[in-house]
Parts: C-alpha cells; structure tokens; sequence
C-alpha cells in the first residue's frame, strides 16, 4: 500500500519535470512531435528502472556511513559517501552502455526506435537527479527505491508526451516572432507546471 | 593574450551566444536554484569554477583521450570537480549547500559543461578554452541572477534576504505574489526573458 502511494506520489506530485525541473534539456528539444517524445520517455523510464536499484546497493553496501560493516569490524567506521556523485554516475554511464548492447543484441526492433536515445541518457539529469533523490530520501528497501524510479520515469514520460502533443497542435497557430520555438515551450511548460500543482493538496 | 578570436570566446556567450537563452543548455538548474538570490549566486560561481577548470584540464588532455572513451572520461574530470566544490561548500556555506541539495551534484550532468567541453575544449588550446569556459559561465550566471532577481522581489519582498519593499506598501494591501516562488513561474519568467532577447536580436528569431 505504501509502495502505490508512493508511485502516485511519484508521478503526479512530485514530477520530476514540474516540480524538480530534471531532465529539462531533452525534454525541450526532443518535444517536437509525439513518436520520438514518447520513445525518449520510455527510455528514460527503462533507464531509471534499472540504475536505481543499482544506486541503492551501492549506496547502501559500500558508500554510506557505516555501509562497509560487512567486511569486519576495522570497515565499521569508513564513510564513502562524498565518493557518491562519481559512483552513480559511472554506474549509470555503465549502465547505459551495457543497456544498450544488451537491447541491440536481444531486440532489434526496440533498438531501432530507441537506439539513438539511449546514449543520450547518460547525461540526463532525470537518471542522475533520480539516484539523489533516492539516497536523500533513505528509502526503506530495495523494492521501494524501484517503486521510486518507475513512478518518477512514468511522470516524465507522461510530462513530455504532453508538451509534445501541445507543440504539435500550436504548429500552425500565430505566435509573435520573437517567442517562436523556445520562447513558447518554457510558456507552456510553466502553464502545464501550474495545471500540474493541483495535485499538490491531495494527501496519501 | 586577448586576440580576437578570444576575446569572441569570452564575451560572445555573454549576451549574443548565451548557453541559456540561446543555445538552451543547463535548464535544469536554472529554473531550480533561482526562487532567492543568494543561491542563484553561489550556484552561477560554482559552475564557472568548474567549467573554467574541466576546460582546460580537458584541452590539456585533448590529444591523448582516445575519442571512443571522451564521454566517460570527460564525466569523470567533472565529477571529481563537482565534488570538490560540493565539500568546499559544506565547510564554507552549509546554508547554502542545504538550499541548493541535489543541485550541486547534478552540475556534473548540467548540459552547458558536456556541451561546452564537446564543443570547445576538445579543439582548442588550454587558455582559449579558459576564457571560453568563463565566458559560458559568466552568460549563465547573468541569466540566474536575473531570474533570481525577479522571482525573489516579487515573491518574497526580499533582496539577498533584506526587507526591500517598504513596510507601508503592505499596509496599503500590497501582497507578495507567493506563485512567483513556485517552479512553474521560473519557466515562465525565463521565457519571458527569451521573448525580450529575442526581439532586441532579431537574427535569433525562429522561422
């Protein structure tokens, strides 16, 4: 029960584009129609999917205060943590490479509509911002940090669908010149942010 | 020392070529530390600190990093910056790095940097992409602090935490717009700073 509340949570009121503002270079530049929106969502959700879990043991056996006691008991004082920021994000440039290989070897298909997007993922800020979002939060379990990355990956799949179904709707309509293109999306994306913040009262 | 070419390096990204409104890199940030000014501030110097230095320790090695691997190696000279300024922070300004959380980790994925060092360091000598690196800097702390500006007057009355607007204002029913510290104005607010960019540069206009 924790676990859905915290998916919903996840996705709707704590967005990762409306409210913490991650992943927002690709999420401009990649709107512009709905079919390649939609495959750098879910790649960004697959991507969150598979290196939180990895962050979390990490985080939890090797880096944080403490984390090493399994060695013995000399291991029991170490603190690794400030080492964080270069882990994660070499396991998540790994990862993606790995992903990657893995998806050209085991799914073409897949390959061909994500292909070009997953390079790309290793510099998104939604993946690395993900893993300190979840080592800040001190989850409980593995399990609930996974519950944590799907959620966080479906609300930015569901954040740039979005923008991408509005920017090709406005492609014909008269925008001053000068707001053309850019100008417009940070508009739209600050009023989508507003509709989204009605979430914010629920409770759960 | 100041040549032509970089003297276009430094002040280029400054108004013409800035990372932000016009080559639409580090929004992320941007839009995230920028509800009061003093972390908008510290956030702008950390970033040209660390862009100026990968610069030059990237054109350093820009001969022998072997093209297959720059990405990684170019995550891992970031990083390791980014952390030194994450601990520099914490014993210097604990306020500050509390205000600013995950923000100062994510400079390493902050796009202005990978942009910036693809672009620039990995063709040109070291002091170039000094200046290069300080320039790009400079245009993104110029565009927080503006954001940072507004957003906190208007959304909190304040300026770096002084009282601005006058006590008599308020007892004459002025309010402060409490939306404005919200995120979404952040993306309205840059937008609107695009919008008068743009038609003062007419050339940067989109068809």
């Amino acid at each position: 029960m924790e676990e859905l509340n915290l998916f919903v949570k996840s996705i709707f009121i704590d967005n990762m584009v409306f409210a913490y503002f991650l992943g927002m270079c690709s999420y401009l530049a990649v709107s512009k129609n709905v079919k390649t929106a939609f495959g750098l969502g879910i790649a960004v959700t697959f991507m969150l999917v598979v290196t939180i879990p990895l962050n979390y043991m990490l985080n939890k056996y090797v880096l944080q205060p403490g984390a090493l006691a399994w060695l013995g008991d000399s291991f029991k004082d170490v603190d690794l943590s400030f080492l964080a920021l270069i882990m994660f994000i070499a396991v998540i440039a790994s990862a993606t490479q790995l992903v990657e290989m893995a998806v050209e070897k085991f799914a073409p298909a897949l390959y061909n509509s994500l292909g070009i997007f997953l390079p790309l993922i290793a510099v998104n800020c939604a993946i690395l911002g993900g893993a300190l979002f979840m080592q800040q939060r001190d989850f409980a379990s593995c399990w609930t940090a996974t519950v944590y990355g799907a959620g966080s990956g479906i609300g930015w799949l569901l954040a740039i669908v979005g923008l991408a179904a509005i920017r090709e709707k406005i492609a014909y309509s008269n925008i001053p010149p000068a707001l053309r293109g850019v100008g417009i999306t940070f508009i739209i994306t600050g009023l989508m942010g507003i509709a989204f913040m009605s979430f914010m009262g629920i409770k759960l | 020392m100041l040549s032509k070419r970089n003297k276009e390096a430094l002040f280029n990204p400054l108004s013409k070529d800035n990372p932000v409104l016009v080559q639409i890199l580090g929004i992320c940030s941007t839009l995230a530390v920028t509800a009061k000014l003093e972390p908008a501030i510290v956030m702008g110097i950390s970033v040209i600190a660390v862009l100026a230095i990968s610069n030059v320790v990237i054109s350093l090695l820009r001969n022998t990093i072997p093209t297959s691997i720059r990405i990684i190696v170019q995550l891992v000279v970031v990083a390791a910056l980014v952390i030194v300024v994450q601990q520099i922070l914490r014993a210097y300004a604990y306020d500050v790095s509390l205000q600013l959380s995950v923000f100062i980790g994510l400079i390493i994925t902050n796009c202005i940097l990978m942009g910036r060092l693809e672009a620039f360091a990995l063709s040109n000598k070291p002091w170039p992409a000094f200046l290069d690196g300080i320039g790009n800097g400079l245009g993104y702390m110029i565009i927080l602090v503006i954001v940072a500006f507004f957003r906190e007057l208007l959304g909190s009355g304040t300026l770096l935490g002084f009282q601005v607007i006058p006590q008599w204002c308020y007892d004459h029913g002025y309010m402060n717009n409490g939306l404005m510290i919200l995120p979404p104005m952040a993306l309205i607010t840059v937008g609107c700073i695009i919008w008068v960019h743009r038609s003062r540069n007419k050339d940067l206009q989109e068809k």
